[in-house]
């Protein structure tokens, strides 16, 4: 069972981002009915769950940041940039304070600042319970300011561990309650189980608010509790009370004896209550259409895509299995091809029909749209834009494009990165803008769009581009490159990509953190992806990230080095050619071969592995691509194709370099699988280690 | 050292009468023993795919029903001699938390014993002096039928730091090793 705590957190993450979202588009049109409502319901239910799950703090810090938008959603306050800064850290600090029930004093400074911020922005400090005060007269008009609400919690509620009290507190906060509690069903002391609720609770509910408000405070209990909320038609009242008992019988949930128990309760309350007393019969009256219509309410907008919330460990489970399921079938289909017997031929075929539609079926389940992400990026441009006072639009393209739900989880943090650089690097100020004759506002391109069995991302700013001179002077400075060493502008440009490298010349907020681009390199790496850059002075940069759709299987070109099978990605692969000249180079790792006039270095897996032995006469080259550098590796035999399931190497192995995970081979067996550019970026460093070794002892 | 001591012990709760089961196995004619509740099984000796420029005591991997699992030569991480396969030479899988984090793992035995069970109260420090292998892997001594049984702490020796700077270590001068004598 999943913990209703963690529910919450998980659901108030994601009311939080609806909440962003609405905010910031609010700052653009400033006036909208729609995006107004989404915002103060996120704010509402957030409230009300924490409430629920005895989050006090976080209740009373909502519970202002509610009344302003309530404020706004009736008219009496306008949007402002202001406002809405401050609503955009409210949100923030909710996220942090989601870790504990309680605020330590950070989040009790931090809260209380924003209150007052907000205060200030309140006309006349109006504080909610005046205007309590002040607008029964209005909705007295409206006939349905009065209204009965029956909670009757599942029996297990307390083992559960949701508490009615905090929902009553939430109740009494819209307005006057009268709170009978009552027994329900208990028999004998005999059945009674001290763990089980037996109780339920009738309130007459003086409040300004709408009947789905006041439904909306049973969102996070609605399922499993009875709740009953019926508005008060209280001009007709006098005349129904003869029908009464006729109706509470009609009412299925209602029998006999509770029927007498509401009647002593309205005893209890006394005469104080005549008014709703008769207001409670009437709603009995009116139970029955009011409550149809709110359910139905309630039904038509939760009804609109029916989804299930799954731990993502099922989904990883069951990733697994098919995974398995995948190996075997490659077993079965070898058994079968060996046995010529054409009956389990067919057999084998069929079934690797299904275990294909199961595999993409249950990859499909994982994907999730990458535009979940794009508020997070879009919240980024506006602080940091305000922060460095440039002006930046963010234009996002390609939202539906899905990926895997862990892919984009790991890729948050690099695209976070590539924004904050085209923010702070890429993007000139206003006035240089102006001199260079440019638009004052700044444009960054946020887009995906699927290609093949890639999804490519695109970040694309209209700055000023990476400067060649400066870069080369740097990586010069850094002992990255050779003071002489000739390098082509594109060579140059992918210098930034070294570790060590990182062109924020003072330490800021944005980009000094200490991360650099070789760490979003990496990333993108370990997901199986490539980067790559373009730019032109004055024009801007693009970045430009390919990753593959999964990570779980990928299509593979399985080789033999020194009777061990390692597998490549087929993705990489470009070709596969015979060395002709064995001893083509000297002794050193990197070595040249010529293909079709082009001059591809490769790697000698023989000696890489430190494999002894004689190696085969023939031996065959297998040139991969890492973006747009060419690379061969030297294998003994190229077997073929092979659909490789990705398993991790696991903690003990996280040190090695250059392999992507290992995989199952049909006989049982386990095949490293080679990750080409980590090899490549290895057998770099360890040159520039040897040489630099080698100056040393000179 | 004191709270490695003390391992065993606390485990059991102190009371008196207590007891624990190990699972016995032999490296280098020598009995160690490993708390039962760690070991998932014992598998035949398999073949281990090596994982190329990583630590010699690392021997690579297996599968195990589909899971991709590590295999360590405990031989050659108490720098003992090396040993060559025998019939009885087996693969303990074991379970043991590194850095917070449940890791299945296979560990190579030249031969599988038996399950005991021992009184806490027999159990003894590890001895300062005297013990072929770090002390700081060891979660005490047992003895059972007259003969000495080193209780490994299989976490400790998981985990170990040192570990890790091996690993790199071991990269680094196997880079050495084989470009430097080469462009001399």
């Amino acid at each position: 069972m999943i913990d209703p705590v963690e529910t919450f957190k998980t659901e108030a993450r994601e009311h939080l981002v609806n909440l962003e979202g609405a905010l910031l588009e609010l700052e653009e049109v400033q006036e909208d009915r729609e995006l107004i409502d989404t915002a103060f319901r996120s704010m509402h239910t957030i409230k009300g769950a924490a409430g629920m799950f005895g989050y006090q703090d976080l209740t009373d810090f909502t519970h202002h940041l509610e009344t302003a938008l309530d404020k706004v959603r009736n008219g009496e306050m306008e949007i402002s940039k202001e406002l809405i800064g401050i609503l955009l850290d409210a949100k923030d600090t909710i996220e942090e304070s989601l870790a504990t029930p309680a605020f330590d004093t950070h989040l009790k400074i931090v809260t209380t600042r924003i209150i007052s911020r907000l205060y200030e922005l309140i006309p006349e400090g109006v504080a909610s319970q005046k205007s309590g005060e002040q607008l029964p007269e209005k909705t007295q008009i409206n006939g349905s300011d009065v209204y009965r609400v029956r909670i009757k919690p599942s029996s297990t509620t307390y083992q559960l561990g949701l508490d009615i009290i905090p929902i009553l507190r939430e109740l009494n906060s819209l307005g006057t309650c009268h709170v009978t509690t009552c027994v329900d069903e208990l028999e004998g002391t005999d059945d009674y189980d001290p763990q089980l609720s037996y109780l339920y609770w009738d309130i007459i509910l003086q409040s300004k608010q709408p009947a789905p408000s006041i439904a909306d405070v049973f969102m996070f209990v609605e399922d499993d509790w009875q709740i009953a909320v019926d508005p008060i038609d209280l001009t007709d009242g006098d005349e129904q009370s003869d029908k009464l008992g006729e109706l509470l019988v009609s009412r299925r949930i209602i029998n006999r004896s509770q029927l007498d128990a509401i009647l002593s309760q309205k005893a209890v309350i006394g005469s104080q209550m005549a008014q709703q007393g008769l207001a409670t019969e009437s709603a009995i009256n009116a139970a029955l259409t009011e409550q149809r219509v709110v359910r139905s309410l309630k039904q038509s907008s939760s009804g609109q895509d029916a989804t299930i919330r799954v731990p993502s460990s099922r989904l990883d489970t069951l990733m697994n299995l098919v995974g398995e399921l995948v190996i075997v079938q490659a077993r079965l289909n070898q058994f079968a091809f060996n046995n010529d017997s054409e009956e389990l031929l067919s057999i084998a075929e069929e079934l690797d029909v299904l275990t294909t539609q199961m595999r993409d079926q249950t990859f499909s389940i994982r994907m999730v749209p990458i535009g979940s992400t794009f508020g997070k990026f879009k919240r980024l441009v506006r602080d940091l834009s305000n922060e460095l006072d440039k002006r930046i639009q963010l234009e996002t393209y390609g939202a539906e494009t899905e990926l895997d739900k862990m892919v984009i989880d790991k890729l948050s943090d690099p695209l976070i990165h590539l924004i904050r650089n085209s923010i702070d690097h890429g993007i000139e100020s206003q006035t240089e803008r102006t001199a260079s004759g440019k638009s004052e506002t700044g444009t960054i391109v946020l887009s995906a769009e699927h290609s093949d069995s890639f999804v490519v991302i695109r970040i694309k700013d209209d700055g000023a581009g990476l400067n060649s001179t400066k870069i080369k002077q740097r990586a010069v400075e850094k002992q990255l490159i050779d003071p002489q060493e000739v390098l082509d502008d594109e060579a140059v440009h992918h210098l930034i990509f070294e570790p060590g490298f990182s062109t924020s010349e003072t330490v800021s907020d944005i980009s000094g953190r200490g991360v650099g681009m070789d760490v979003v390199r990496r990333s993108i790496q370990e997901l199986g992806g490539t980067i790559s850059i373009a730019t032109q002075p004055n024009k801007g940069t693009e970045f430009t990230i390919r990753l593959p759709m999964t990570l779980a299987i990928i299509e593979g070109l399985m080789v033999k080095v020194g009777g061990e099978s390692y597998v490549l990605p087929l993705s990489a692969v470009e070709e596969c050619i015979e060395l002709s000249h064995p001893n083509v180079g000297s002794h050193t790792r990197k070595r040249i071969v010529e293909v079709r006039g082009e001059q591809i270095p490769f790697l000698y897996l023989r000696e890489w592995f430190d494999i002894r032995g004689e190696p085969p006469s023939i031996e065959q080259i297998v040139i991969t691509h890492v973006g747009q550098e060419q690379f061969g590796f030297c294998v003994d035999e190229v077997v073929g194709q092979y659909q490789t399931v990705i398993k991790r190497l696991g903690k003990l192995y996280e040190g090695a370099t250059g392999f992507s995970g290992a995989t199952i081979l049909g006989d049982g067996s386990v095949a490293m699988i080679l990750d080409p550019s980590a090899l490549m970026d290895a057998v770099g460093e360890n040159q520039r280690r040897t040489k630099r070794s080698l100056t040393i002892s000179h | 050292m004191a709270d490695q001591n003390n391992t065993v012990k606390s485990d059991a709760g102190g009371i008196p009468g207590a007891t624990i089961q190990l699972l016995t196995f032999v490296l280098d004619d020598e009995i160690y023993g490993a708390d039962i509740n760690q070991i998932q099984e014992v598998l035949e000796y398999r073949r281990v795919t090596r994982v190329p420029r990583t630590p010699d005591y690392l021997l690579g991997v297996i599968n195990l029903r589909g899971q991709v699992l590590p295999v360590v030569d405990l031989r050659h991480l108490f720098e003992m001699h090396r040993a060559d396969m025998t019939v009885n030479t087996c693969i303990v899988i074991v379970e043991v938390s590194v850095d917070g984090e449940n890791v299945a793992l296979g560990i190579l035995a030249d031969a599988v014993r038996e399950v005991i069970e021992l009184p806490v109260s027999d159990i003894n420090p590890p001895p300062r002096i005297g013990s072929r292998i770090d002390t700081k892997f060891i979660s005490g001594m047992g003895k059972y039928h007259d003969e000495f049984i080193v209780i490994l702490n299989l976490s400790k020796v998981m985990g170990d730091e040192d570990l890790g700077d091996v690993y790199e270590a071991v990269s680094a001068t196997k880079d050495m090793a084989d470009t430097v004598p080469a462009s001399e």
